[in-house]
């Protein structure tokens, strides 16, 4: 047997343009210098691009990416999670309840909020693993169910829907900052005295930097990006999440563990929900029924912007941090250009036409349907 | 001839109030190509599914190298040796080949006392692996998507033989395919057998069958119509026990004998 057969005369060698093409990411890289050179261009002199411009964006953006990429594992998995944004809402009550109203200790509240979250999470994997339904039916149920206890707990509780005061109880207390507090505060007050950033130059807070540290919520966004970057490119339980959303019968062929896929990742995806919804309300000071609305959508088009299709079976957490980060940066860019907020809409609707048309595109190319 | 590697006596498989198999007996020894004939209903989806371990049989002995077997489920068999190649379901078109290749069984190293995927191994053996079945790649990240079906089915012969398969169930692997892939394929099955491992090739295309098959045994109606080596049965013979006899020759006559 030869074992360096002449090449096959009909496979064209394709280009490094379609070889570029076929990365997920690349649609989110393309995205991001665009909507940076646009911003550059048009909005530099607005304050975009100073310490607090730059804090402000990347702050939102940072919240898209939280929720992104429990988005995009599961919807590489084959799932949709319309459940996020009532999660995120949900989840900061409990905290609220737990704390404020019942005054636990507060880790004890955002612990226990966590289990709670990630059991319900795992419902709904549990549920569509089990009964085969579209996740998009099962977890639209889930998103007006959590939605309507977060509103019906604390108003017999409490008789209202914003529950605060959550800083005060907070203070001191060793878990909190980990989702509500600041580091390389020490590097920030040195580039303010050094001139780098700004200082504030009057009021009570005179000669401070105007950015005093690196929110938890970023550095949380960060670690998530990294972890699930890493999870889902090498190991093999990503290569488990991408046979399970590639095709599941196939997989379960295989020996790989189908269900069990699917149901950690519902997991991972409400525990991501929890995770923006604590450093919400540490934030915040409040935890408010309407928090989180639409969230779940914001979360599937950055994914979708980043280049994962929505079938399953392929994207990256890569390309949904960059859709993540279009995201934010358009929404708040638009804001300091001084374009009327209402058009961010139709831009988003645009993009993400544009983005799903490239994508079908995309796998056409990968999958050699003509 | 050594004692046969897996055994099947008088299986039987009720669904209910159905007979799906009335008392099937087939042996099949390392090293050949067993086929599998039977036309549509004959049970042969049946009797490999009880083979493979998604059925229980009702009645019946299946005895495997030896020992006496009751597999539980797929991954019971797949664990034992026996492997099944699905004429569809077995690759994943969006996956690179070697994430397909290596799919359910990856290679991990340990890095910093946590498991990763050893892409790097499991990439050289991919190509290996494709070389040695005569398929070529433009690299191991090459989406199965881009392979023919044909080059499809022997990835999954390929992979089924690379992790130790003894039994090697092929469920219509040419129904579909062309007659360049289909000569393709029963090229690979022909190599396989020639390594020691036992072909059991399901079809309901006698030509293929003749193409490589060692013995043949006939399906119809859930039983066992019996099993001729080859040189001792004609193609027209085997094409008529399937199609259960009078009725298809005249069918045939008038047809010019084209089927």
């Amino acid at each position: 047997m030869s074992d360096a057969s002449p090449a096959d005369e009909r496979v064209k060698d394709i280009s490094r343009f379609r070889k570029a093409l076929i990365r997920p990411e690349l649609g989110g890289m393309v995205g991001t210098v665009a909507v940076f050179t646009f911003f550059l261009l048009f909005a530099f002199d607005s304050g975009m691009f100073n310490a607090q411009g730059i804090m402000n964006w990347s702050v939102v953006s940072a919240q898209f990416v939280i929720i992104a990429v429990g988005a995009c594992l599961l919807m590489i998995a084959g799932e949709f999670d319309l459940s996020v944004g009532s999660m995120i809402g949900f989840a900061g009550m409990m905290i609220a309840i737990f704390g404020v109203t019942l005054e636990w200790p507060m880790w004890s509240a955002i612990m226990i909020t966590f289990v709670i979250c990630i059991t319900f999470g795992a419902l709904n994997g549990y549920i569509v693993v089990r009964t085969g339904l579209p996740s998009f039916i099962v977890t639209l149920a889930t998103l007006f169910i959590l939605r309507g206890f977060t509103i019906f707990i604390p108003q017999t509780l409490e008789r209202k829907t914003i529950i605060g005061g959550i800083r005060d109880v907070a203070e001191g207390d060793w878990l909190a900052p980990v989702f509500g507090g600041k580091i390389l505060g020490g590097l920030f007050t040195w580039m303010g005295d050094a001139g780098i950033i700004g200082v504030f130059e009057r009021g009570t807070r005179e000669g401070q930097p105007v950015v005093d540290g690196i929110p938890m919520l970023i550095v949380w966004a960060f670690a998530l990006i990294i972890f699930g970057h890493i999870l889902l490119t090498r190991t093999r339980f990503g290569n488990w999440i991408f046979a399970s959303g590639g095709d599941a019968d196939a997989a379960r062929n295989s020996g790989v563990p189908v269900n069990k896929v699917k149901i950690l990742m519902f997991m991972f995806t409400a525990c991501c929900a929890t995770i923006f919804a604590t450093c919400q309300v540490m934030e915040f000071g409040s935890a408010g029924a309407d928090r989180g609305l639409l969230k779940e959508f914001e979360a599937i088009i950055a994914v979708v912007i980043g280049g994962a299709l929505l079938t399953g079976g392929y994207g990256s957490v890569i390309g949904a941090a960059l859709g993540a980060l279009i995201f934010g940066v358009v929404q708040q860019g638009l804001f300091f250009a001084g374009v009327e907020s209402s058009l961010f809409r139709v831009f988003l609707g645009v993009i993400l036409l544009f983005a799903v048309i490239l994508n079908t595109y995309i796998r056409r190319i990968i999958t050699g349907e003509r | 001839m050594s004692d046969p590697i897996i055994q099947m006596k008088n299986i039987e498989k009720h669904f209910g109030s159905v007979i799906a198999l009335a008392g099937v007996s087939v042996d099949v020894f390392a090293g050949e190509c067993h086929c599998l004939l039977g036309d549509n209903g004959a049970g042969k989806s049946t009797f490999i599914k009880t083979m493979s371990g998604v059925h229980k049989p009702t009645a019946g002995e299946i005895i495997f190298e030896g020992q006496p077997m009751d597999f539980a489920d797929p991954r019971d068999a797949i664990a034992a040796g026996i492997a099944t190649v699905h004429q569809h379901l077995a690759m994943i078109p969006l996956m690179s080949v070697s994430r397909n290749f290596f799919m359910g069984n990856e290679p991990t190293k340990k890095v910093a006392g946590f498991n990763f995927f050893d892409h790097e191994h499991a990439n050289t053996v991919t190509m290996q692996e494709m070389r040695a079945m005569g398929i070529n790649l433009r690299g191991p990240d090459q989406a199965v998507g881009t392979l023919s079906g044909g080059e499809r089915q022997t990835v999954a012969i390929a992979r089924a033989v690379h992790f130790g398969a003894k039994v090697l169930i092929l469920d219509e692997p040419t129904s579909a395919l062309g007659v360049r892939q289909t000569a393709n394929v029963l090229a690979t099955i022909d190599r396989v057998r020639k390594q020691g491992i036992a072909v059991v090739f399901i079809t309901h295309n006698v030509r293929h069958a003749m193409a490589v098959g060692d013995r043949f045994t006939v399906l119809n109606r859930g039983q066992t119509l019996g099993t001729a080596a080859r040189g001792e049965i004609t193609p027209e013979e085997l094409q008529d026990m399937m199609a259960g006899g009078q009725e298809m020759a005249t069918l045939e006559g008038s047809l010019g004998g084209t089927v």
